[in-house]
């Protein structure tokens, strides 16, 4: 089946693997999102624990996930795999360090002689929703913005400065989308509070920090969005391999490949949607319409960073090292490979969303977090 | 071009990979080990509705978890290291390296995490059966990972399956089955899951043996020693027998790690094993003093028996690997760093020929890179041509090093298959608990799988050095150009983080350990 697919269609297709792990990561950020709310909402520690335990039984599909789409990345993209994380070592670097504290936290935080103290682990959790989100979309943004370095003739990654990614940054476009993904993050982590979790105070509060949310969130995303369609983008002369300047591309792209376009209003409607039900219909279900929403446009966001003949991963320093779907991938055989495992995808899918309902039946309130044997 | 390559730049990377790789294996055996029992003692429970039983799995479940969450911490550092500090290294073999781990998160990692959120979490959730069905697929998801991750380091160990492609200048995949079910992966699973499961056993034993001595929860701490113990005994039972399978494979595949680990200078045949032996200290340089040992016991015939199932069989000895055998068709190492030179030069002509756009010279050297009889000649020694110039030693790993965490391991695994065997035996006689000093046998052994396990990657790894993939790529040339202050201020975090986050494990074991299974 996958042995008969040209080189091309087996590229693209993990390219699609990819974004699309990518684009599920930033959905499941509402953890991140609402680690940090643990201080500003759970205002008496019954409320904390409520909050915490919320988040505790998810956290690990957020963290998986990372660690898929790096994987994932590794094994079909390596020349990426290789360039930025060994190039943009700081921001990469800050970012693990934001999970590595993590992953502990909520083990941890309320053991007795912890060490730290709750405080402590509660911080890391805040530090991880802000690094983790913030650093990440900084990094996506430089798909669009072009990265500072160079390839050698054995493809070894050269950094043209010390700051090795933290001038990502500093630099306005990249951070118009990490603060959107950081509030993004938030929002979502609000919706998924008012959907889980039964105590009047916690969802009082966060429909106020709803609104309060939701404003730069939708602010910092049309300036990225506009600033986007306006930029001049990096194009690959699909003959000749050879990069240069576009005015208009990423608009270009958008015009070119319709469906990619309606995924991307398709979901900035359902984004916009479940935080408009939320906030004005009381609902407790938006974030069954912003998280798909929020899939649909990172993914096509994604495509237009790879598809319709253009580098994925430009580099501003020397255009001819910016890599493409098609110079930075693994070999035919390796993909052939991996596609057969991805076959597996919907299974492992499907017994997520078994699980995530067994699980989810009854919504959390304060009498579980006391019958419960096993709480954060 | 590996002129330019700063050596503390590689020294701390290095020694980041290795902060990082044994903080994480502090934690993963123990998961691995303690995840198997947990679900026996879970079955026991379910088939028997003892409510004992319950508690017993309740207590178990707790540790396991906290250990769990520290191993996930260390773990994902890891695989982003790759990327960060082996950039060079993750294009080169990324091909054939990046899959397994692509495997292991789409299979391995999200049925562990999936179904451990039910195994924590579904006590009053989830049918029972479905329950315990999450605890079991708990302990599988973890072994499963580390097949894939074992794959790929038995990869870099013995590199098989693939064909260097000379057009993109790296290594390609030719045969997934090949580099899945080389012998070399298979036993470097057998043999870290069953040492890991070994360790998850001594371990119950020993937190089992303080119960005992402060006679507390008695019932609940035989039970747990019975469970322990059969698990145990046929743990080091299979450990030492993979164990020897590991070494006859390193014997035939990486003849001068297994030199290093036995220490042997000089070739021979009817060599003997050194059981016990205290090295001099400067054996590492050559040309090497035929002195070796200040002291040492040895069994005569049994290495080459050992290796060859035949005393006559032909152990090359440091000596013999650097400077060559023509009576053993050894070839020296002088020459084939020559011959990798050559392998390189000819990548250079081709890469030069084809930005010239001279076609025939370009379709004549490509020819080499499919004939097999340059490539067996030649690209087979590929790596060694980046040591031109360079000093001999430096393609020696450290020999005491080798040798001493090798031979711990050894003693150790015989100690650890007398004592489960022991504790089994007491345990179904129900005498054990009756004597105070095995219980504190069983607590003074507690920490030695961990050495076992830290002394088995340290042969691993050091005695695959100077490469990372062996005999093709150096350790030098795989690392990703940085400023060694970079390094250096990375490794000191995540000295600082670890060792933090490794006290509060710590703290929190013990409280919950001296709470005991009755403590909420
Ligand atoms: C033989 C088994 C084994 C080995 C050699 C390694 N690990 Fe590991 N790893 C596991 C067995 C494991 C595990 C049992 O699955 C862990 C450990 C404890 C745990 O909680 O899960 C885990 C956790 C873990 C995680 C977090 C997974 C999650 O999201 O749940 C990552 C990313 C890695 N590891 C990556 C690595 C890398 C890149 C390694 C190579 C140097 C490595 N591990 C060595
Ligand atoms: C968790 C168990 C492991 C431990 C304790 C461990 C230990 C070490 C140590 C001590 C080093 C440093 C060697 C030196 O400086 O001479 C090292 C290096 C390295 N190991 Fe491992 N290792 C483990 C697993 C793995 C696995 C599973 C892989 C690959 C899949 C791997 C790949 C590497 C690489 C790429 C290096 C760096 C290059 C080098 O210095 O050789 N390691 N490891
Ligand atoms: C008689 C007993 C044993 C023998 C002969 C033995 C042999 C070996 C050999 C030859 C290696 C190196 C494999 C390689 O470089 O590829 C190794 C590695 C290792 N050993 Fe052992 N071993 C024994 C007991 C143990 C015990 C008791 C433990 C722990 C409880 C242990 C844990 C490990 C680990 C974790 C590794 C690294 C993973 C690997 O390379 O397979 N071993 N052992």
């Amino acid at each position: 089946m996958f042995g008969n697919l040209p080189y091309l269609a087996l590229q693209q297709y993990w390219y699609i693997i990819v974004s699309l792990l990518g684009a599920i990561l930033v959905f499941l950020f509402f953890v991140q999102g609402g680690q940090t709310f643990i201080f500003s909402i759970g205002k008496s520690p019954v409320e904390r624990t409520i909050i915490v335990n919320s988040l505790g039984r998810k956290w690990e599909f957020t963290f998986t996930t990372l660690v898929t789409f790096g994987g994932a990345f590794f094994a079909s993209f390596p020349l990426f795999y290789a360039t930025s994380f060994g190039g943009a070592y700081w921001v990469w670097m800050a970012i693990l360090f934001a999970f590595v504290i993590q992953a502990v936290s909520y083990e941890f935080r309320t053991k007795a002689n912890n060490f730290l103290g709750q405080k402590v682990f509660e911080g890391f959790l805040f530090v991880n929703g802000l690094l983790g989100t913030f650093l990440v979309g900084v990094a996506v943004a430089t798909f669009f913005s072009g990265s500072q370095f160079s390839l050698d003739e054995m493809n070894r990654v050269i950094w043209a400065n010390d700051t090795r990614g933290l001038e990502a940054a500093f630099n306005l476009f990249n951070l118009s989308l990490g603060f959107t993904v950081f509030f993004l993050a938030r929002v979502l982590g609000l919706l998924y509070f008012m959907n889980t979790i039964d105590n009047e105070n916690i969802i009082t509060r966060s429909r106020k920090a709803l609104l309060r949310n939701a404003i730069p969130f939708v602010g910092f995303f049309l300036i990225f969005a506009i600033w986007l369609m306006l930029r001049e983008g990096y194009a690959v002369n699909p003959d000749t391999g050879e990069v240069f300047m576009e005015s208009f591309k990423y608009a270009h792209n958008l015009l070119a490949m319709p469906l990619v376009m309606w995924m991307f209003l398709g979901g900035v409607v359902m984004v916009l949607g479940g935080i408009a039900l939320s906030l004005l219909k009381n609902s407790s279900h938006g974030i069954w319409l912003t998280g798909p929403g929020t899939v649909l446009v990172v993914f096509s966001l994604f495509l237009l960073a790879g598809f319709n003949n253009t580098a994925f991963y430009p580099s501003a320093h020397d255009l001819q090292s910016s890599l493409t779907i098609q110079n930075a991938s693994s070999s035919q055989y390796t993909l052939v490979a991996l596609s057969w495992v991805s076959l597996s995808i919907p299974f492992v899918l499907a017994y997520i969303v078994f699980a995530w309902r067994a699980l989810n039946k009854k919504k959390i309130d304060e009498k579980e977090m006391q019958e419960e044997h096993h709480v954060y | 071009m590996l002129e330019s390559i700063d050596m503390s730049l590689v020294d701390w990377s290095r020694g980041q990979f290795a902060l990082t790789a044994m903080f994480h294996w502090i934690f993963v055996p123990l998961t691995l080990g303690l995840s198997f029992i947990v679900a026996f003692m879970h079955t026991i429970y379910v088939r028997t509705g003892d409510e004992e039983w319950k508690r017993i799995t309740k207590f178990w479940m707790k540790l396991f978890g906290i250990n769990f969450a520290i191993g996930v911490s260390t773990g994902i550092i890891l695989e982003f290291e790759f990327g960060t500090n082996w950039s060079n290294y993750s294009w080169f073999v990324g091909d054939i390296f990046g899959a397994p781990l692509a495997i292991e998160g789409i299979l391995a990692f999200f049925m562990e995490s999936t179904f451990i959120a039910i195994m924590f979490f579904g006590w009053n959730k989830v049918s029972k059966r479905f329950h315990l069905t999450a605890t079991w697929l708990t302990a599988f998801g973890a072994s499963l990972s580390a097949i894939w991750i074992l794959v790929a380091n038995a990869w870099m160990q013995h590199p098989v399956g693939t064909m260097f492609n000379p057009l993109t200048a790296r290594n390609e995949m030719t045969n997934f089955w090949e580099v899945i079910f080389s012998p070399t992966a298979v036993n470097k699973f057998l043999h870290t899951v069953t040492s890991s499961f070994l360790l998850g056993s001594i371990f119950v034993i020993g937190v089992s043996a303080w119960f005992l001595l402060r006679k507390r929860e008695v019932l609940f701490a035989k039970r747990s020693t019975l469970v322990a113990s059969v698990f145990g005994v046929i743990s080091a039972i299979a450990t030492v027998a993979t164990g020897d399978t590991s070494a006859r494979i390193v014997a035939r595949n990486q003849p001068m790690k297994f030199a290093a680990m036995e220490a042997l200078y000089e070739g021979q045949t009817h060599a003997p094993l050194v059981a016990i032996g205290v090295m001099r200290t400067d054996t590492t340089r050559l040309p090497n003093p035929r002195q070796d040992f200040i002291f040492k016991i040895e069994i005569p015939n049994a290495l080459s028996y050992m290796v060859f199932l035949t005393p006559s069989g032909f152990i090359p000895g440091i000596t013999d690997l650097v400077y060559g055998n023509e009576e053993q068709g050894i070839i020296s190492y002088q020459e084939k760093i020559e011959r990798g030179a050559v392998a390189i030069q000819t990548l250079k002509e081709l890469k030069r020929a084809k930005e010239r756009g001279d076609e025939v010279t370009y379709a004549a050297l490509l020819e080499k890179f499919s004939d097999p009889k340059w490539l067996e000649g030649y690209y087979k020694h590929f790596g060694y041509g980046y040591y031109k110039g360079r000093e001999l030693k430096e393609l020696i790993p450290n020999v005491k090093l080798n040798f001493y965490s090798f031979h711990v391991m050894v003693i150790l695994g015989t100690h650890f298959l007398i004592f489960t065997l022991l504790v089994l035996w007491l345990s179904l006689k129900n005498r054990w608990g009756n004597h105070k000093w095995l219980m504190w046998v069983a607590l003074v052994t507690m920490p030695m799988p961990w050495i076992a396990h830290q002394s088995g990657w340290l042969v691993a790894e050091m005695g695959r050095q100077p490469w990372v993939v062996y005999e093709l790529m150096p350790t030098l040339s795989a690392v990703t150009r940085l400023k060694p202050g970079a390094v250096q201020v990375t490794f000191w975090i995540f000295l600082a983080t670890f060792t933090i986050l490794f006290i509060a494990e710590i703290k929190i074991l013990v409280t919950q350990i001296k709470k005991g299974p009755g403590g909420k």
